[in-house]
């Protein structure tokens, strides 16, 4: 980005503008020539589509805000009226509805490349963090988004995750009431929920742009996880992985757009075309698909922790459920110290692979004990337990699994380079 | 010149020199400006004096039968008002003080036995339990249950079981008359 050695343009007018800001050449260096390992498989487009789906969510974003009104007495008919006045206001807010579950899936498939192939470790530890710090924000834009519409889910998922912070001690019901700029969920927190949900968004493309420089700095990984170690093996970015990634992602969009024609309220919850009531809550309060892990994360500490045989109780079970819950993702903000194995692609370390594997399977079921009512009994046995041992070997995989991993997998012979892998039709 | 700089203005044996004292105490400065700044910004956001203004109601209790509860919307928050049957007060007296998570007696709860007023908002994350309308699931001890994560009342509205950590509060009340109260 700076003023080094420039080649000239040809067009006049690129060059008088490359002379005077270096983007072309920029553009050029970061996206044209760039060198990228030439054995990505297709776990590689998911960073591009990520990207194409921010975009996505911020384009109709601006749209449906134009339409949109936060108030209490007419968010619920505003959106409505989206669906059913606004010339194409239905296609929009599918798009968008639908775009938050499909940026999800991109990146929950991308976070899960990079723990697979072991991206988060040296040098791209930073890398891995300013992505986990990306998925946090992304948390916070959807769970702000989906109390827009001022259905039911939206109201009393809005109570339920504001009032996870009463837990804190001490200060917890004070910084709720200054949450909810009132005593409950009202036209005070719909408002500055709107506020927020429009400019999280931006934060996160700052936080994306900081990602992407990081990434340019030190690299891709790759599926071999091994360092490139010159020209023969990488290829240039343009044309190899525009049209690769250009190809991945109209597929990706071809099972989207399948969602928003023909089923775009499959992943959604009809609670929500019901106006928000503060008089009666749902049931069954579930959020969306997307966080119901961590909702079985949440409810799995069902018990207080204190000191055996006295009445002293240290961490509450509603503190220990909100503690657990964060817990989950701080854990990956610090996974590049936890793993600490030299190789990095589980394909030469067939234990961790398993481990994983069993931790992927694990997450999924945890996000179905978080879809089940909080009394729910499968085969005699309590759903909440499940979640219990679910949450239990979550936090194993991270705090005993790895380390012990670190010092006993020997894991498999690493290939000398990774065009002799693709040489040989391994890679 | 670094080292004319120290020699002019400070003690180069200990390392540290005027300026960066000077350094120090404009960065604090700024610190302090900038959360003296921050803090209308933040304290904005805290309820406002209209929300404040909506702090009393006024509840006729005339009509409500034995065993009926009512609900009524008080800063926003449902109270729930149980006028309770003799069999309802005697479980809520009858039980050990000291097996409960959170330990009240009934008695400290209601200033009169047949009256009990709490507001409606589970503890844990603040869901309305169910359990005021005929029908509803009042769980396990006959008072509340709340859907969300599983917490059951008793007739006392005290947490008996579940996640919640605290009984269902009970708001500042007086009786006007027999029959009417003042919530706030």
């Amino acid at each position: 980005m700076g003023s080094g050695p420039r080649t000239p343009f040809e067009n006049p007018v690129v060059e008088w503008v490359d002379s005077r800001l270096p983007i072309f050449t920029m553009m050029q260096k970061e996206y044209g020539v760039f060198p990228t390992p030439r054995n990505f498989n297709y776990f590689w487009n998911f960073g591009a589509i990520a990207m194409i789906m921010l975009v996505l969510m911020i384009v109709t974003g601006i749209v449906l805000a134009m339409h949109y009104t936060p108030h209490t007495a007419m968010a619920f008919n505003s959106v409505e009226r989206i669906m059913r006045d606004v010339n194409g206001g239905w296609l929009i807010r599918y798009l968008h509805m639908n775009g938050a579950s499909f940026f999800f899936i991109a990146v929950y498939i991308h976070i899960f490349r990079g723990m697979y192939y072991g991206s988060y470790k040296k040098p791209r530890e930073l890398l891995w963090i300013l992505g986990v710090l990306i998925f946090l924000l992304m948390m916070a834009t959807a769970f702000m988004g989906y109390v827009l519409p001022w259905g039911q889910m939206s109201y009393w998922g809005a109570t339920v995750i504001t009032n996870l912070f009463s837990a804190i001690p001490v200060v917890g019901e004070s910084i709720v009431t200054l949450l909810w700029g009132g005593f409950s969920i009202d036209n005070p927190t719909l408002n500055r929920f709107f506020a927020l949900h429009y400019l999280l968004p931006f934060v996160i493309f700052a936080v994306v742009f900081l990602h992407i420089w990081a990434l340019h700095v030190v690299g891709s990984n790759n599926p071999l996880g091994i360092d490139t170690k010159g020209p023969q093996d990488t290829v240039p970015f343009h044309p190899y992985y525009t049209i690769k990634d250009t190809f991945g992602t109209l597929v990706y969009l071809v099972i989207f757009c399948f969602f928003v024609f023909f089923m775009p309220d499959a992943l959604g919850h009809p609670d929500n075309y019901t106006p928000a009531n503060p008089m009666v809550t749902p049931p069954h309060i579930v959020p969306e698909w997307y966080f119901l892990p961590f909702y079985a994360m949440l409810r799995a500490i069902t018990f207080n922790i204190g000191i055996p045989f006295t009445e002293i109780v240290i961490i509450s079970a509603k503190l220990g459920g909100v503690l657990v819950m964060f817990g989950s993702i701080a854990l990956l903000f610090v996974l590049p110290w936890l793993d600490r194995h030299p190789i990095r692609s589980a394909r030469f370390r067939p234990q961790y692979r398993i481990a994983l594997l069993v931790w992927l399977a694990v997450f999924a079921f945890l996000g179905y004990v978080g879809s089940q009512p909080a009394d729910a009994v499968k085969f005699g046995i309590p759903l909440s337990y499940l979640g219990l041992l679910g949450t239990i070997y979550y936090y194993g995989f991270f705090l005993a699994i790895l380390p012990y991993l670190n010092k006993h997998e020997k894991g498999r012979d690493l290939p000398p380079s990774i065009h002799e892998s693709v040489l040989k039709g391994s890679a | 010149m670094a080292s004319n700089t120290k020699a002019d203005h400070g003690h180069p044996q200990d390392g540290e020199t005027r300026r960066d004292f000077l350094q120090l105490t404009a960065a604090a400065f700024g610190a302090v400006g900038a959360g003296v700044f921050a803090w209308p910004l933040v304290n904005s956001l805290n309820p406002a004096k209209d929300t404040l203004a909506l702090s009393t109601i006024e509840v006729d209790l005339s009509t409500v039968q034995v065993g009926q509860s009512i609900t009524y919307t008080w800063q926003g928050k449902p109270v729930f008002i149980r006028r309770r049957t003799a069999q309802e007060i005697a479980d809520a007296e009858a039980v050990d003080v000291s097996t409960l998570r959170d330990k009240q007696a009934d008695k400290d709860r209601v200033q009169k036995a047949e009256w009990l007023v709490v507001v409606g908002i589970c503890t844990h994350l603040g869901c309305i339990p169910q359990g005021q309308k005929t029908g509803e699931i009042k769980g396990e001890y006959n008072g509340w249950f709340c859907p969300c994560h599983g917490s059951a009342y008793d007739t006392s509205g005290r947490i008996r079981k579940g996640p919640a950590p605290l009984n269902l509060p009970v708001p500042p009340y007086t009786f006007l008359s027999d029959t009417l109260i003042k919530i706030g």
